[in-house]
């Protein structure tokens, strides 16, 4: 066994033994009553923890105890390995090692490639020229390359995942029938949306010291919210394009252009609040890779939005061209490092909340004393 | 090296960091008190044997969102006296059954979350209401309020005099880091539990078994400032002989072990001495408490050792446990690598085995065996076979100072200590004499501590 697995096994037989943190999160009584603990059930517990440190707050065996128990240190170590661990294709798995390299030689070098294609393809008279009107962008950067090229590093983003997110899911199955599955997603997806998990059973998350916040919970949504109305304002342009055949810039009180400007600056609130968190929060209760992970995803993040909001400012100038292409650069670029990116963590976490709901659908298992 | 500072005023001492002193604290303080908190441990290790805590007993009329049906004032003095086998002070019962009943929210009130009896695993309790998160979380809660509302808290720092005169506590000498300092309350509130963690004091009670015992709370629960009242005059109670001791894993740390290392498999299996011989009835006590009445018997036991030996069924009956059982393909090699003799320990099981009456599973009992094993007798036949050692856990002594209604410390003369107050396991024996009640111990020491802590910033008010 790998010594991360030995550690977390010893840890995790002293918690079945104490249960103390039952009311805290999913994770306890998905180890209520276990006697061992096999390496795939390790990988579901690691994607169940959310990391809201309450179990090292209110762990009587803490260090400097004998018994030195840190719990959501543990796990994080191990989610970190997990997701190397169903990388596809396997060779993937490394990126997640040296992950501020890997994203930033990737994204940087597709933002490059497509800067200095332009500035060699598109004549310097209309690359630098102010565009107004319909199809003002694909002046600069025709329609079929800039649809063509996201759509197909998204895609294989999404097929990447897929099927890292199927292998998982096969190695964490619980032992149930369709409709024992079915009868949990409900569950489940309420689990999902509502991240119950960084809730610590009600007073919240510990993001810095013993005081209980729910901070951290918020930020997510408001980064979520951010994300969905940005994919909503793609959505609702690709449905312009398509069905009534107006070709973008929109006006500014347009439906795109509002979701996009509003899910744009919501992304960048929600970011800049969960960074200002993991730079406040214990590092001794994370994994180094896992902050390096959530450290990454956030700047990049934060980078597609405010590329895509410098575009809704300049599109008008005669700098559109530069940051039109700036943007798409980073975007996909985005997409691309996708299967390496903490994105996984939403699938992974997903499945591991409805093996819990299936598993909280069963007969309690009594306690003791 | 030393230094004593200039003497600093304040109007109420709290010595200790458990339930009962961060509750005295807070209730000081709420009455208008400048209060000082010193806690022996370290910031890290700070809340006494509350930090190994899960659940206290409430008296309740209704059901509340933490505890479901009631429990009434009889209910409760009922179980104090079954426990106690009437080694309690009725009044002082009294005191502590009816503060019970609003202590639930006076801790609400002050931070603490407690869980709803429908989340998590924990079973339906009727009579005792769950932290969320268990104890530390709540002594974090109070320590939090206690700094938000102005209570100065030192941690590291250790009562070393307490001068007495005229009825009345001085100038209480502080160390910390080997630096002293001189504090002269109005009123002292001495929270700083028994003295289960002083090895020589358990050698002079429990003579040569102390060597065996295990501390299974904080080590800092030294019972030096228990001496140093008991030296002024202070009338003892209970006696220091008697503890609540548990079977626990021999393997676990010394000290501070809390509740994990307790062994709740015993009717799952046999038990036997070091040499390899049974000694009592396994199956005669089946309920999940079972193991707090085996820690008198293997304290009993010569090098106070005793080892549970289960089949593979055995231990899969069992509940998880902090380490892993020690196991072995044959009883044999069990025996050797427990440090047994084989050839006594095979002779045991067998034995046993072959004492085995039929019948049902559970009322399956031996015949023709002494000691007989009264239920759930089962062969040990499917390997591997597994074992844990297991020492005497102590939890607490029942011995202490008297105190009367208002927490007073009272004298040998029977006078009191007009400020000197005294809350939690320091003066538990008043009421716990003998024996122990799941979650008695916050209760006692929050109830008690809030009550001191009032009557201190009365004092103090004066």
């Amino acid at each position: 066994m790998p010594p991360d697995d030995l550690e977390a096994e010893r840890v995790l037989r002293i918690c079945t033994a104490c249960m103390y943190c039952d009311g805290l999160c999913a994770v306890f009584p998905a180890i209520a009553g276990k006697h061992d603990f096999a390496p795939n059930d390790l990988t579901y517990l690691a994607n169940l923890c959310h990391n809201c440190r309450g179990c090292w707050y209110a762990c009587q065996y803490a260090p400097p105890h004998h018994f030195a128990i840190n719990l959501p240190n543990t796990l994080a170590e191990l989610r970190q390995r997990s997701y190397a661990d169903y990388a596809w294709p396997r060779w993937l798995g490394r990126g997640f090692g040296a992950n501020a390299r890997v994203v930033a030689a990737i994204v940087g070098g597709i933002t490059a490639s497509m800067l200095i294609a332009t500035l060699l393809l598109v004549p310097a008279n209309v690359l630098f020229a102010a565009h107004h009107g319909p199809g003002a962008f694909y002046r600069v950067v025709p329609w079929p390359i800039m649809a063509g090229a996201a759509a197909a590093t998204l895609l294989s983003a999404m097929l990447a995942i897929g099927i890292s997110a199927a292998s998982y899911w096969r190695a964490i199955t619980p032992r149930a029938g369709t409709k024992a599955i079915l009868r949990a997603l409900y569950p489940a997806v309420l689990d999902i949306v509502t991240l119950r998990n960084l809730g610590g059973g009600g007073p919240g998350c510990n993001d810095a010291d013993e005081k209980f916040s729910q901070q951290r919970r918020w930020f997510h949504h408001v980064m979520v919210a951010g994300f969905a109305f940005s994919l909503a304002a793609t959505l609702i342009a690709a449905f312009y394009h398509h069905v009534y055949a107006v070709a973008a810039p929109y006006s500014l009180t347009s439906l795109p252009v509002l979701a996009g400007g509003i899910g744009g600056v919501t992304m960048l609130i929600g970011i800049g609040g969960l960074l200002l968190l993991e730079r406040r929060a214990d590092r001794a209760l994370s994994a180094a890779a896992e902050i390096r992970l959530n450290i990454v995803f956030l700047v990049l993040l934060a980078l597609v939005a405010g590329s895509g909001l410098a575009v809704l400012a300049l599109r008008e100038t005669a700098a559109m061209g530069l940051v039109l292409t700036l943007h798409l650069g980073i975007v996909i670029g985005f997409f691309a490092i996708l299967p390496v990116s903490k994105a996984v963590h939403g699938l992974y976490r997903s499945l591991a909340l409805l093996r819990a709901a299936i598993e909280r659908a069963r007969p309690r298992r009594s306690g003791d004393e | 090296m030393s230094t004593v500072s200039a003497s600093t005023k304040i109007d109420v001492l709290v010595v200790g960091g458990g339930s009962a002193a961060l509750c005295a604290a807070i209730a000081a303080r709420r009455h208008g008190a400048t209060v000082r908190l010193v806690e022996h441990a370290p910031l890290s290790l700070r809340g006494g044997n509350t930090r190994h805590a899960r659940n206290f007993r409430l008296m309740h009329d209704t059901a509340h969102c933490y505890v479901p049906d009631s429990y009434g004032e009889d209910a409760f003095m009922n179980d104090l006296h079954r426990v106690t086998r009437g080694a309690t002070d009725a009044t002082l019962a009294r005191v502590l059954i009816r503060g019970s009943a609003t202590i639930a929210p006076w801790l609400q009130a002050n931070g603490v979350a407690l869980q709803d009896p429908g989340c998590g695993v924990m079973p339906y309790s009727q009579r005792t209401a769950f932290f969320l998160g268990g104890g530390k979380t709540m002594i974090n809660a109070l320590y939090a309020t206690a700094a938000r509302i102005g209570i100065e808290i030192c941690y590291d720092s250790e009562v070393v005099a307490l001068p007495t005169s005229d009825g009345q506590g001085g100038n209480v000498v502080i160390d910390r880091g080997g630096i002293t300092e001189l504090v002269s309350p109005k009123a002292l509130v001495l929270c700083c539990g028994g003295h289960q963690s002083d090895r020589a004091w358990l050698r002079d009670s429990f003579g040569d078994a102390a060597d065996g015992l295990v501390v299974r709370g904080t080590p800092y629960a030294t019972g030096r400032v228990l001496r140093m009242l008991l030296d002024a005059g202070a009338r003892p109670v209970g006696d220091p002989s008697q503890g609540h001791i548990v079977a626990v894993d021999a393997r676990g740390p010394p000290v501070d072990g809390g509740i994990v290392t307790r062994i709740t498999a015993i009717p799952s299996g046999i038990v036997v001495d070091r040499n390899a011989q049974r000694f009592h009835d396994e199956g005669e006590d089946a309920r999940k408490t079972h193991y707090a009445r085996w820690g008198e018997r293997i304290a009993q036991c010569p090098g106070q050792i005793a080892y549970l030996i289960m089949d593979a069924h055995g231990r899969a009956r069992a509940l998880p446990t902090a380490l892993p059982p020690i196991e072995a393909d044959s009883i044999a090699a069990l025996a050797v690598k427990l440090g047994l003799d084989p050839a006594a320990l095979e002779a045991t099981t067998r034995g046993f085995n072959a004492a085995i009456a039929g019948g049902e599973l559970i009322q399956r009992r031996t015949a023709q065996l002494a000691p007989a094993k009264s239920h759930g007798a089962v062969a040990l036949a499917v390997p591997p076979f597994a074992a844990y050692p297991m020492r005497p856990g102590l939890t607490f002594t029942h011995f202490g100072v008297a105190v009367d209604p208002q927490m007073r410390v009272i004298k040998s003369d029977g006078s009191r200590f007009e400020n000197i107050f005294a809350a939690g396991m320091i003066m538990a024996a008043n009421v716990l004499g003998r024996g122990y009640l799941a979650g008695l111990g916050v209760t006692l020491s929050a109830v008690f501590g809030r009550l001191a802590g009032e009557e201190a910033a009365r004092h103090a008010a004066r």
